[in-house]
């Protein structure tokens, strides 16, 4: 049984920091890096790019992200768990095993895991009962069948366990959770029981901590974000994890940013729910028995926490096409620029009227004034200028583009003191809607595949 | 005692984030001495009242003692969520500014410790 391990959080979204993870293995020591890529319409997105190319649909960084890391993970050791497999773990895999023959590296080993995409079982599931309802409002599945985009299981950290315990060096899954990629080194190196809940729970809220990279560390902290220090060069979270359950949460020396009390705290609430039910696929943890303790300078004790058994259900994340949209912007100066702005949408929505464009919804913003408060927005006497920002959104994509249309005229043919046109006129882009919904541990089963190049 | 009227910001930062068309606000107390301010100020109700025209749901609050912060969850706020909505904080990621901007009020000897 190990001591402690160190788990490096090294991207926290697809399209953060591309070198984070390559700063994780080269300025201090870690032995797991895990790299989360995959939002909520992540998958909608790359199920789209391998439509039209069979041999993409991953993150496409991260082949080149471990190419650079690899000399330095095969030296120490370092394995490298990542959910940037996305729809094609399997050609991302491939692209991974090309990076490392062209550095002349053989006997690498990759794992995969399989098994989360249920796009072309979905129908196979329907007939065995399952009804796949929209979780949060109890729709019923057949009104999106026809626009499905996507369809992805959220698996939990076993798959990986059994990748690391097949000795892979690195792990690629599709859709596994953000807190699987962390818990999961925890489990195999420590030996946890998969039914000792309070170290799932453990595992689960230092991934929780781990999965949006900087900003557990120093980034978006509203607390006191001038005392943040040379966020130019902040360093990523580090979780070293203890077989008793504690974590310290810290980061690389003589790197910028913060891990204290405020930015972990901020952390903890991000995008949760019931704080005593935050569900995985691994257990349930509950946020209230967390305790926090200063453990010295970029050092945070996260202890106590306590566990309940989980779910006999997975979650699925799928996505579906519900029509069109397309947004643009323009710029309007003093004198009178918010009153410029809100005639010029006022002109704008009658032309779109009288040409009978029907829409699901249109919406105007005047950044710089109430984009982000809205009605608690206090609007200055004098405004140097504003930006009208209007979206529009339906099903009809020739009304979609007509709005395209409409907006530039408004600077020859509306109020004046009118700029900031740039990029031609605004084009209608796919709606991609999600669709939260359970599916029965039983019905899904992953897989995993362990090779060597 | 003296009554001060502050916004929430003097004594709290927060975080906000996006579930679907609701918006997670997590509040946290500056210091241990805010949290109780924290729980009896900011009831679901006062919440909802500041958010007026926003947030056009519910509002449910959780308690975190061992953290001292309050998660508020703000149903139908975010124009249908990340990927439908037509906003430009789509994610509810400036809510979090937004509820600090509440006032309360609260004695001044607590105030200033």
């Amino acid at each position: 049984m190990s001591t402690t391990i160190r788990i490096a959080s090294g991207q926290g979204f697809w399209g953060d920091l591309i070198d984070a993870p390559y700063h994780q293995v080269t300025r201090g020591p870690v032995d797991y890096v895990m790299m989360d890529f995959l939002a909520e319409v992540t998958m909608s997105i790359m199920q789209k790019q391998k439509l039209r190319d069979p041999s993409l649909g991953y993150a496409r960084d991260l082949p080149g992200q471990i190419a650079r890391m690899l000399p330095h993970i095969m030296e120490k050791n370092i394995r490298v768990i990542t959910n940037g497999g996305g729809v094609n773990p399997i050609a991302c895999r491939d692209a991974i095993f090309r990076e490392a023959e062209k550095q002349g590296i053989r006997g690498l080993r990759v794992g995969v895991v399989l098994g989360d995409d249920i796009l072309d079982s979905i129908d196979a599931l329907a007939s065995q009962g399952i009804e796949l309802r929209n979780m949060e409002n109890g729709a019923d599945f057949a009104a999106i069948r026809e626009r499905l985009v996507s369809a992805n299981v959220y698996f939990g950290a076993f798959p990986i366990v059994e990748a690391l315990r097949q000795g892979a060096q690195i792990v690629i899954t599709g859709r596994t959770t953000d807190t699987g990629l962390t818990l999961a080194p925890m489990i195999h190196e420590f030996g946890w029981a998969a039914d000792d809940w309070d170290k799932m729970a453990a595992g689960t809220v230092a991934g929780h901590i781990l999965e949006c990279g900087g900003q557990s560390s120093g980034g978006n902290f509203l607390g006191d974000w001038k005392s943040v220090p040379d966020l130019a060069h902040i360093g990523f979270p580090i979780a070293e994890a203890s077989p008793d359950g504690s974590v310290v949460i810290t980061k690389h020396e003589n790197t910028g940013g913060l891990v204290s009390l405020a930015t972990v705290k901020e952390q903890l609430l991000y995008e949760i729910g019931d704080p005593r039910e935050y569900i995985t696929p691994d257990c349930i943890a509950d946020f209230t028995s967390i305790r926090l303790r200063p453990d010295g300078s970029n050092r945070v004790l996260v202890s106590d926490i306590k566990g309940r058994p989980a779910t006999p259900f997975y979650k699925v994340s799928a996505s579906y096409h519900d029509g069109y949209a397309a947004f643009g912007t323009l710029t309007y100066a003093w004198p009178d620029a918010l009153e410029k702005a809100r005639a010029a949408d006022a002109i704008l929505r009658t032309r779109l009227a009288d040409l009978g464009c029907v829409f699901d919804e249109i919406r105007s913003e005047f950044l710089g004034l109430d984009s982000c408060f809205g009605p608690l927005a206090t609007i200055p006497d004098e405004i140097n200028e504003v930006v009208l920002r209007t979206g529009v959104r339906g099903k009809d994509k020739g009304h979609v583009a007509r709005f395209g249309q409409e907006l530039a005229p408004l600077i020859l043919t509306g109020p004046p003191s009118v700029t900031g046109f740039a990029g031609g006129r605004p084009k209608p882009s796919d709606v991609i809607a999600y669709w939260p919904a359970l599916i029965p541990k039983t019905a899904v089963t992953p897989t995993v595949l362990v090779e060597e190049n | 005692m003296g009554r001060k009227r502050i916004r929430l910001i003097e004594i709290a930062h927060a975080r906000s984030g996006d579930k679907g068309d609701a918006g997670n606000v997590g509040v946290i107390a500056r210091e241990d001495r805010f949290y109780p301010v924290l729980v009896q100020e900011l009831t679901p109700e006062v919440v909802k009242k500041h958010f007026e025209g926003i947030c056009l749901g519910d509002v449910d609050r959780y308690e975190l003692p061992n953290i001292g912060a309050l998660n508020f969850i703000l149903h139908n706020t975010l124009g249908g969520g990340g990927t439908v909505s037509l906003k430009n904080d789509a994610q509810g990621k400036t809510l979090s500014s937004a509820m600090l901007r509440l006032e309360i009020d609260i004695d001044e000897q607590l105030l200033e410790g």
